[in-house]
Order: structure tokens, then sequence, then C-alpha cells
């Protein structure tokens, strides 16, 4: 039976290859956009750093969001994209780790402690809200950019503004994220849960639930694809989520360098280039660097 | 088997068969008509949603989903059988020390649900995604293989048992070389109708990400836009069906070939407590 | 252990909702299913056809597909409902039902061809045949096998976690999320709760295993 699997399977692949090739012609690619950021050469650090293991092995490991438009998407290429994405790319690079040198792994909210925990990844870019639970398990370097929750509703609502107006109504979010937990504990919606925010765009679309809610950056990106159909409730957020960068706990150093960085980035502009590559095609006000947090 | 249940029928009945037959298949064609017009009105089948489908990218990604989907259902069969066998030989132990607990055990497996298990497998023992999906399939699938063998011994003649110990082999010779081969052969149907339970709970592995056929197909709807999101299903859909059949045409196939093999070896398989195979 | 105790109300909630669904959609599952397993066997071939047709396509498509067709598809076709545990139990039961005609099937198999023969001896039609002969025969062997089934459904409910109906799983991942530091003993809880339906159905199971293995 496994001989016969694995035969159909290669058989598959090279018929799949065959296709591929015969067809690569028509296709456009994909859109992969997002910068190269200039590669330090042979940056040097302090022996048994975790920077100056990383830069010696000449590779990183980085776990981002394969699903959430703007900050981690993979695209038709198999590679993600997003503000996460180039974050990535601009700590590596400051690393002497070229893009191509970066391995990607998706990481969903319930295996980003774990993976970190566990050295499966470096690094976690994956809009991964900083709060002191998570703090007790795992470091945060940042916070890169401020999120808060929003609700998106259909173009032609006008019945919901703030969060308040969805008491007892149908909110569809992520099972078991934090956005869910606070639209139920807080302000006493009915949550419908889905696998991911993109699933919930057909319910909200069939009028079967009333809103979307999640970060306003993501339900941004679903109003950018569909601007006729959805809209934001509201311009305001009703929490703070500021995103950071996991890594392993009490590797100060290495946070500390992170945090570095970052007010680099900011202030020699390739942090707003980031974001004017990704999320900034569709949020117009580019972000300023949060203040960093060193704790 | 069927003709056993109804006479040969009549003119008069056949009439009224055919009768049937055509209003019944009229009734379906149009519902199947009534489908098709009204997921066209809103466009689904617009030429420019299928164009996707002459895309090179898009089928990189569909044949990459169905490599991990394979990959991980092979490796979890590969394993999940041989271990089976050896939980099954455990289940019917002549010892209570091993059948009680093996039955405890057994009994947790079978009734916890998969993507429990890969999601505690993941956060509880910090594996990759592609381990964790393989593992959680690998321990439920191994106790329900072993649940089917079991079935399968269990209605074999009793006279098969007592002439191998009969003829001097020990408990153990008797379950390795007399029953199991005859369990395994008779209970085939169940053992493919499982098989193809485990390929298609590879897509429950959406839940630790891991990046099969549904979770690829997810992830190309969500780029390319909610247009595309009925064609990528639906190919998606015609590939594990596709696939399911292709191993149950095949399982049917070997049965054969094991049958005139087997030549008048085996009675007749007992179907009683067959199709132990759970969705 | 702390964390479980004080959120049994929430686990409680999913439970029920769990046992809501599953208990819902095995009786439009075993009564689908009996009929399709009776059209598989019938005189019209219409029916055989369809009801082969149907069961071939249920069994090969996962699980996650079909409610991908009945939640999201379905209102699509102007099939509106305003709870999604309908779309769920549409999957679930449509989805079952193919697994308990193949049972039904064989059971009927297992009935010995004498048993129709003497009945359609004594001037039985087809209908006549099948209720009162074979049927209770077949129902009875095919009891554990269908509890098998049964279990299964119990379980694939969680799948209706991902597609808008909150359930144990979800309840579960729920809990996990807001206790980061107790996933592992939130996801024990979940897994407490599933047994306590799935495992006395399989002591079920196997208690009537022998006693129709007596019977015989």
């Amino acid at each position: 039976m496994k001989a016969f699997m694995t035969r159909r399977k290669s058989l598959l692949v090279a018929a799949t290859a065959a296709l591929a090739l015969s067809l690569s012609a028509c296709g456009d690619g994909g859109s992969t956009a997002g910068s190269d950021p200039t590669v330090a050469e042979k940056p040097t650090f302090a022996a048994g750093t975790t920077m100056e293991k990383l830069a010696s092995a000449g590779s990183i490991k980085i776990g981002t969001k394969f699903d959430q438009p703007l900050f981690g998407q993979v695209g038709l290429d198999g590679k993600p994209v997003g503000f996460d994405v180039e974050m990535g790319k601009l700590i590596a690079a400051k690393l002497g780790i070229a893009a191509d040198k970066i391995e990607w792994s998706e990481t969903v909210s319930a295996n980003r402690e774990p993976f970190i925990e566990q050295g499966k990844v470096d690094l976690v870019i994956a809009t991964y809200t900083i709060n002191d639970k998570r703090k007790q398990v795992v470091s945060f370097a940042g916070p890169y950019y401020e999120a808060g929750q929003a609700l998106m509703v259909n173009k032609d609502n006008d019945s919901i503004k703030t969060p308040e107006d969805v008491k007892g109504k149908k909110v569809c979010s992520v099972t078991g994220s934090t956005p869910a937990a606070t639209i139920v504990d807080k302000y006493g919606a009915e949550l419908v849960p889905a696998a991911t925010y993109s699933a919930c765009l057909e319910p909200l679309r069939n009028k079967q639930v009333e809103a979307i809610t999640t970060d306003n950056v993501i339900l941004a990106g679903f109003v950018d694809k569909e601007p006729d159909a959805f809209k934001l409730a509201s311009d305001e957020t009703f929490t703070k989520e500021p995103y950071g960068i996991g890594l392993k706990k009490d590797d100060t150093e290495f946070r500390g360098w992170i945090n570095d960085q970052l007010e680099e980035f900011g202030k020699d502009g390739s942090y707003k280039k980031a974001w004017e590559a990704t999320a900034g095609s569709v949020i117009k006000t580019a972000p300023e660097l949060p203040e960093i947090n060193r704790y | 088997m069927s003709s056993v249940l109804y006479d040969v029928p009549g003119p008069k009945a056949r009439r009224i068969s055919l009768i049937g037959s055509v209003v019944g298949g009229l009734a379906i064609l149009g519902l199947l008509a009534w489908i098709i017009f009204t997921l066209g009105q809103q466009g689904i089948f617009e030429g420019r949603r299928w164009q996707i489908f002459t895309r090179a990218d898009v089928w990189r990604l569909l044949g990459n989903g169905l490599g991990a989907t394979l990959s991980a259902a092979g490796l979890a069969a590969v394993i999940a059988f041989p271990l089976g066998l050896l939980l099954c030989l455990l289940r019917i132990s002549d010892l209570k020390a091993i059948r009680i607990p093996t039955r405890v055990v057994l009994e947790f497996l079978r009734g916890m649900p998969v993507v429990l298990m890969m999601l505690f497998i993941l956060l509880g023992f910090g594996t990759s995604q592609f381990i964790a999906v393989v593992a959680g399939l690998v321990v439920y699938n191994a106790a329900v293989f072993a649940e089917i063998i079991r079935a399968g011994i269990q209605s074999l003649p009793k006279g098969q048992r007592e002439a191998g110990l009969a003829i001097g082999l020990t408990s153990f010779k008797s379950r390795m070389l007399i029953e199991l081969p005859q369990a395994v052969r008779r209970m085939m149907p169940s053992l493919v109708a499982q098989l193809v339970v485990l390929l298609k709970d590879t897509s429950l592995g959406y839940i630790v990400a891991y990046g099969e056929l549904l979770r690829a197909v997810q992830l190309m709807a969500d780029v390319l836009g909610p247009a595309f999101l009925f064609p990528v299903f639906f190919v998606a859909a015609a590939m594990y069906i596709a696939i399911n059949i292709a191993i149950s045409r095949l399982a049917v196939w070997i049965e054969r070939r094991g049958s005139k093999k087997a030549a008048g070896g085996t009675a007749k398989a007992d179907p009683v407590a067959v199709e132990a195979a759970a969705p | 252990m702390d964390v479980i105790i004080e959120s049994l109300p929430l686990y409680w909630e999913g439970f029920l909702r769990t046992l809501f669904l599953s208990a819902v959609s095995g009786v439009i599952a075993l009564v689908l299913g009996t009929l399709l397993a009776a059209a598989r066997v019938s005189p019209v071939a219409a029916l055989r056809g369809f009801s082969t047709v149907y069961v071939e396509i249920l069994r090969n498509t996962p699980l996650t597909i079909a409610f991908f067709f009945a939640a999201i598809v379905l209102p699509r076709l102007g099939v509106q409902f305003a709870q999604f545990e309908v779309a769920a139990i549409i999957a679930l039961s449509s989805y079952t039902a193919a697994f308990i005609a193949e049972a039904v099937r064989s059971g009927v198999n297992s009935v010995p061809v004498g048993q129709a023969e003497a009945a359609r001896s004594i001037g039985m039609n087809f209908g006549q045949v099948l209720n009162l002969i074979i049927l209770p025969q077949a129902l009875r062997t095919v009891i554990p096998p269908l509890i098998n089934i049964l279990i299964a459904l119990v379980k694939n409910s969680s799948v209706a976690g991902a597609f808008f109906v909150l359930e144990l799983f979800g309840y579960g991942r729920q809990l996990a999320n807001a206790n980061g530091d107790q996933v592992i003993t939130v996801l024990l809880g979940t897994a407490f709760f599933y047994l306590l339906l799935t495992v006395p159905l399989g002591i079920l199971a196997s208690t009537v295993e022998r006693k129709v293995a007596i019977a015989r």
C-alpha cells in the first residue's frame, strides 16, 4: 500500500511539475511586495551571545502568521509577505543574514510560546500582543507597533458604532483568540467562532453575523479588498494591542539588542519604508514607532 | 446478493421501476441544474474565477499541499498498522494483567478527538507540526486498527486456533501464523475504509497549522480573494474524492488477487463485526 | 487543576452543545443511513444508483469540506438558517449517514440467504422482506459498528468549532488561550469531557457485541 502511495505521489509530483513548467509562461508570479534591506557585512558580536551564534550560523528561524493580511500572509509563491515579515528581514539583515537565509515557519496563536520555549524558532514576529501572562514564559522586544481591537460590519450597517452596540448580537472571531474573549467577556456579544478571520467574511456577507472583531489592522486589510461590501464600524479602537517580538525568556542581551535595532529603524527611516511597502498600502496614516518597553 | 431480497421483477414491476427511475433521475437532475443555475447567477462559473487553474504557482501550492497530505497520511499508516497489530495482540492476550490495561488504553485513544490529540502532542511534547499530525493520526488509527483486527480474529471459526494449538504451536505462534493472516485478509475492506478515514483526517491538521491540502487551499483563497473560495474548494474536494476512491478501488483489486491466491483457503468471511471502521 | 474547576461552567456549556449536536445528528444520520441502505438493495435502479453515488462521495470527502458546503455554500443557494447549529447538523448527519448506510448494508449481507428466501417463499414482497425479516436481524448484528460510528460522530462534532459553532473543543481552546501557562491542564479537562461521552458508548458497544455473540 505504502509503495503504491509513494509511487502515486511521485507521479503526481512529476505531473504537477510538468504542468507547472508548461504553464509558467502564463503565471504572473504573485505579488511579492517588500523590500530588500541592505545586509550588514560581517557584523561582530560578543562571544556567547545569541546574536553571535545566529550571525556565525548565517541563518535564522522566524515564526510568523501565514494568514494575516498585511502583516504575515503567505503568497502564491509560498513565501510570507507583510509588515511582520519586513521587520524580520530588517533584523536578520543587521545580523548579516540575507532575506533568503531566513527560515520562515508558520506559528498559530496556540503554538507561539511553545515554539519559542523549545527553540523551534529564534524569534516570533506574528501580531503577537505583549501581555503579562505571556511574559511569564517568553520575553518580548518592542513593541514595534500598536494595534487595537475594532469591529467590521457590512457597508450598509449603521446600527453598530461602538463595541457596546454588539451586546447580545452575533459577532464572528477566531476560536480561542484574545479579541474573541474580549468581545464576549467585556461587551457581552454572542461569539460565532471560526478557524480563521477570513472564514468570518461569508457569514458577515450573508448577514448571519452582525460584525467581525479583531485587531484593526487585520480588518483594514479586508475592507481594502472589498470596500463595497465592508467597512470598519468606527476608526476608534477599544483595546491596545502592542505587538512585540517574542524570544527566549531572559535572553536579555538579545532583547536589548533588538530593541536598539528597532529604535535605529525608527530613526533611519527603514521602519517607515517597511510600513509603506506593506500595510501602508491600505492604512494611510503611517505609525510612529511606539516607545520601546525595556523591562 | 440483493436479488435474494426480491423476486425477478415481471413486466409490470419493471415498468414501474423504470418510470420511478426516470422520474427520480429527472428530479435529481433538476435539483442539480437548479444548484448550478443559482450558483451561476452569483457568478461562480465565470471564466475568470476558474482561470487561476491555468497558473503554475496555484498548481505548485496545490501540489505541495497534496504532498504534505500524502506524506503525513502515508507515514501515519505505515506506523499505525504494525502498532495496531501489536495492540491487538496485547488486547487478546491470555494474561489478564496485559489484556485489561490495554483495553483501557484503547478506549481512551479511541474516545479522544483527533484534533485534540494533535494539539495536545504539539503543545505537550513540543513536536513539529508534521510530527504532531502524524502522531495524532497514529495513536487514534492504531487503536482502530487493533479493534478491527480483533473483530477479525474473533470472527474466525474456533477450530482454527484449536487446530493450531493441537499441532503444538504456542499460543503466540498460533496467533501469528494462523489467525492474524486470516483476520487481516478478512478485514481488508474495513482496514482500507479506515485508511481512507486516516487520509481524510489529515485535514484536521489545520489545528496545528500543518500545510496539508485543505490548509493550502484556505491560504490560497485568502490571498486570491473570496471570489475564488468556491473554485479552490471544489478542486480540493475533487482531489480528495479521486484519491480516496482510487485507494478503495486498489483495495478491491488487491483483495481479488489475494482471494485468487488463497483459493478456498479461508472460510467465507463472516461480515458481522466487519465494517468496524468509523468515520 | 484549579483552572478546570474554575472553568467548569464553561466546560459544561460546551459539553451540552457537543451532546446536542451529536444526539440530533446521530438520530438523523441513523434514519437517513438506514433509508440509504434500503435504497442500495432495492429493486429500483435509480435508488440503487443514487445511494451508491451518495455514499461513495460522502465517505471519501473530508468532513471539513462537508462543513464548508453546509455552512458556506448552502447559504449561497438561499438556504438561510438563523443558527449555525443547523449547518453543523446538516454536515454531521449527511456525512455520518454514509457510514451508517455502509454498516447497515454489510449487516444486511450478513443475514443468511435462507432467511430472505424463506420470507419470499411465503409470499412476502421486498418491503416486507426487508422490514420484517432482514433489517431486524441485520440491525442487531450491526449495533456494535453503529455505536463505533456514533463515537466517531461525537468526536467529529469538534470540527464544528471551526465552522461557527462554539462546542466543547471551542471552549477548550478559548480556555487554553486565557490560561497560556496551563494549556496542557485545560486540554486534559477538555479530553475528560469527551471521554465522558465516548467511553460509555464504547463499553456499551462491547457489551452488545458480547450479547450478540452469545445469541448466535
